[in-house]
């Protein structure tokens, strides 16, 4: 593996070695001292087209406890900004050595153009793309999911899929990368996924993916749910004739206090609620149901780091099998 | 002076083998061939000048991307005797003076014959209607009118400009494409668009505005041309309007013969264009209906854009594909060599049909003896590589870069004389003598 730029083209072998890896992270990240030396000396570049505070701390936390130099370009106030192209900052990046380009952007394909384009030899993690994929944010979901699935199965979580996990993604799967990840990871690790949203709401193409379709929240809640996904209502949207109000997509598709009972009245008493935020709370999932026990929230957001670092590692390392050895084991060896 | 050229044993039209002999500017008999300068044709398939209805030269206003004088050699590389230069350059063709700088520029170029668009609105705006009538009493004569690249949606304008252009028997060229409906559209909607995360571009988009002008130019009684269909169900309207006696042509494109919306999951702006690469089953319609009748033209659709324009996120990137110089041989790959047309029928849909639909009498004839001599060569059997850095187009944006594609141009002929010989331009003539 030499960039990470979508879940969709990404082996089960390789999704489950980030995993494997992000547990060993998981475990650093609970030390004292939070840090290894693994990519010392080695250059990771934040590249963010669009503005996402939470995504590139978590990578910015990600490579520092890995001990690399890490740059964030922000593109407002930068050059591209007075118009240079994707080509020249890849070209920048390229005389400066980066390692790694972790790139945020708006165009779907723009971090799959940067590692094909010949125009830089760094690694390039895909951070989010238009709507098209984001893929650590499917790897950290996964992770979560796996960590609480391997506890319902009384199982180690290393080295375990997600075979017979039932999860439903809620919202606005049309313009979510978020969703689409999450898709094709989950049908690699073995999960059956359902999309429930309104019509207008989910792409036209969904026919042909590995996926249930629903329209309809309260049913799927009935077929059974390990895992409850809520995606973000984005504010654009709202005044697009995407659904006629706020008020009716509340109550349609929003996780509230009364689907939250739901799960309770069904016996559903292992599902959990997950939210790759930032939240509309009010709107697609209530506070009770986002402040709940079973909200990852929160473990979603620590276990970002640990993917990432996971990401990070295996890319810079030039570590794509396990034969080589874990990242701790290597830390340990060079101690 | 012209010159004089015996063309040994070419196959006519795909037939039996012959010579020609061109003299002043026609085919002549061949007891006039005294002093001719013998080309061998053997092997070689000579077709009348291949016509475009469909061309985008750039010229004026976006010289760095193309001019008349680059586009015009790309065309006779193609084999073209004839372009349609569309109507959206900078400022827009919609007054006589550019049209007929435009066609003047062609004549200077001297490579191929220039045949200016007339936009059907001012500035393509879709506005109001542009003096159609003083295009087409200028001295480029303007036939067809088109905003391509912008839809005229207003049904009303539509209809005034379908009924307008019936005083001088012009053509109104559509680009069909509903703009509601394909606002920030990139791609054919699909299955791959739904995987990409690219905007959709419904076929229904170009279906619906197509239905719509079949039978305005019914209720009208005029001449309507569809540019650049690309799905089955634009196929199935037209065949209806056809079957109904609608004064309805239609082209399509070489890319859309060949290329699937598979091909974008790569993100290559290459491959981005408009109306959008769609299906497999929509070429494999598109396919059909160009060997049934159905559509009626090849059209290129030739765009070619600076490389900055292409070397950039797939959202930003401009819409558009060279394609005069490939055009040929495509449709001989898709077309001749599946067995679904012979070179007859090429003949018809690259160079007869297409000079009756842009009113060029002198294109597109028959190369019999009289008529004026414009004639292509093609060896059928040969195989070449595509390389845009050896095209003579400005545009390095060809889908087809890197394929192998059969049948290689030799000569074209403009007025009797070579613009291409052995594959390579040759001098150019003065084509103001038309």
């Amino acid at each position: 593996m030499r960039h990470l730029l979508s879940t969709h083209d990404l082996a089960r072998a390789d999704a489950l070695q980030i995993l494997d890896t992000a547990e060993e992270m998981a475990a650093v990240t609970e030390r004292e001292v939070k840090k290894l030396p693994a990519l010392r000396g080695r250059t990771v570049v934040n590249l963010f087209f669009e503005d996402s505070t939470r995504t590139r701390i978590s990578f910015e936390a990600a490579a520092k406890r890995l001990s690399a130099d890490v740059i964030n370009f922000a593109v407002k106030g930068s050059s591209v900004s007075k118009g240079e192209s994707l080509k020249d900052t890849a070209q920048t990046l390229e005389a400066m050595s980066a390692d790694a380009v972790v790139i945020r952007h708006g165009a779907s394909g723009a971090p799959q153009q940067l590692a094909n384009s010949g125009w830089i030899d760094a690694a390039v993690i895909n951070a989010g793309d238009g709507t098209h994929e984001h893929p650590t944010q499917a790897l950290l979901d996964a992770f979560t999911m796996r960590r609480h699935w391997a506890k319902v199965r009384g199982l180690n979580s290393i080295g375990s899929d997600l075979s017979g996990l039932r999860v439903a993604i809620a919202g606005d799967v049309l313009h979510s990368r978020v969703a689409r990840s999450n898709v094709w990871l989950l049908k690699t690790l073995g999960a059956s996924v359902t999309l429930v949203a309104p019509p207008t709401l989910l792409p036209l193409g969904v026919s042909s993916w590995p996926v249930a379709v629903s329209y309809d929240l309260d049913a799927t809640l009935d077929t059974g749910v390990d895992a409850m996904m809520m995606l973000r209502v984005q504010g654009e949207r709202m005044n697009a004739a995407f659904f006629p109000s706020e008020r009716e997509y509340s109550r349609r598709w929003g996780f509230d206090d009364a689907r939250l009972a739901r799960l309770d009245s069904l016996g559903l008493k292992d599902t959990i609620v997950m939210h790759p935020g930032p939240m509309n709370r009010g709107l697609e999932i209530s506070s009770a149901a986002a402040d709940s026990a079973r909200s990852t929230v929160l473990d979603q957001v620590r276990n970002g780091v640990a993917v990432r670092m996971a990401a990070l590692y295996l890319l810079l390392s030039g570590n794509s099998s396990s034969a080589h050895g874990s990242a701790t084991e290597n830390f340990e060896r060079s101690k | 002076m012209m010159s004089k050229y015996l063309i040994k044993g070419a196959s006519v039209l795909g037939g039996e083998r012959t010579d020609l002999l061109v003299a002043d500017g026609r085919f002549a008999p061949l007891e006039d061939s005294a002093g001719a300068t013998e080309i061998d044709a053997e092997g070689l398939v000579a077709l009348p000048g291949l016509v475009d209805l469909h061309t985008h030269l750039r010229e004026p206003g976006r010289e760095d991307a193309e001019t008349v004088l680059t586009g015009s050699q790309a065309a006779a590389k193609g084999g073209f005797t004839a372009v349609h230069a569309m109507a959206n350059s900078m400022p827009v063709a919609d007054t006589a003076g550019v049209v007929e700088q435009v066609y003047r520029l062609g004549q200077d170029a001297g490579w191929t014959e220039v045949r200016p668009v007339g936009a059907v609105t001012v500035g393509l705006a879709g506005q109001r209607l542009a003096e159609l009538g003083a295009m087409a009493d200028s001295r480029a004569r303007v036939r067809v009118f088109s905003d391509d690249g912008m839809c005229v949606w207003d049904p009303v304008l539509m209809r005034r400009a379908l009924e307008y252009v019936k005083a001088f028997d012009g053509v109104v060229a559509q680009h069909a494409q509903e703009p509601r409906l394909t606002e920030g559209a990139q791609m054919n909607e699909g299955e791959v668009s739904a995987v990409l995360g690219l905007q959709g571009w419904p076929a229904v988009a170009e279906e619906a505005i197509i239905a719509r002008d079949v039978l305005l130019a019914q209720h009208v009684d005029s001449r309507l041309h569809i540019c650049h269909v690309s799905t089955a169900g634009s196929v199935e309207i037209i065949r209806w309007a056809k079957a109904r006696g609608v004064k309805v042509t239609a082209e399509v494109t070489p890319h859309h013969l060949l290329l699937t919306d598979e091909l974008v999951r790569s993100y290559d702006p290459v491959f981005k264009v408009n109306p959008p690469l769609r299906s497999s089953e929509d070429v494999q319609a598109l396919r059909a209906a160009l060997a049934d009748g159905t559509i009626d033209v090849v059209g290129t659709d030739h765009a070619p854009h600076p490389s900055e324009a292409k070397e950039c996120e797939w959202a930003q990137a401009a819409m558009g594909m060279t394609g005069l110089e490939t055009a040929l041989s495509v449709v001989q790959h898709t077309m001749v060599e599946t067995g679904l047309i012979g070179w007859q029928q090429v003949a018809k849909i690259t160079s007869q049909t297409p000079a009756t639909i842009g009113q060029l009498p002198w294109q597109g004839g028959s190369l019999a003896i009289g008529e004026t001599a414009q004639l292509t060569l093609v060896d059928p059997a040969a195989r070449w590589t595509v390389d845009p850095q050896k095209m003579a187009t400005k545009g390095r944006n060809s889908p087809f870069a890197g394929l192998e594609l059969p049948g290689a141009v030799i000569a074209t002929f403009l007025n009797g004389h070579p613009t291409v010989l052995n594959g390579e331009l040759n001098t150019p003539t003065d084509v103001g003598a038309l």
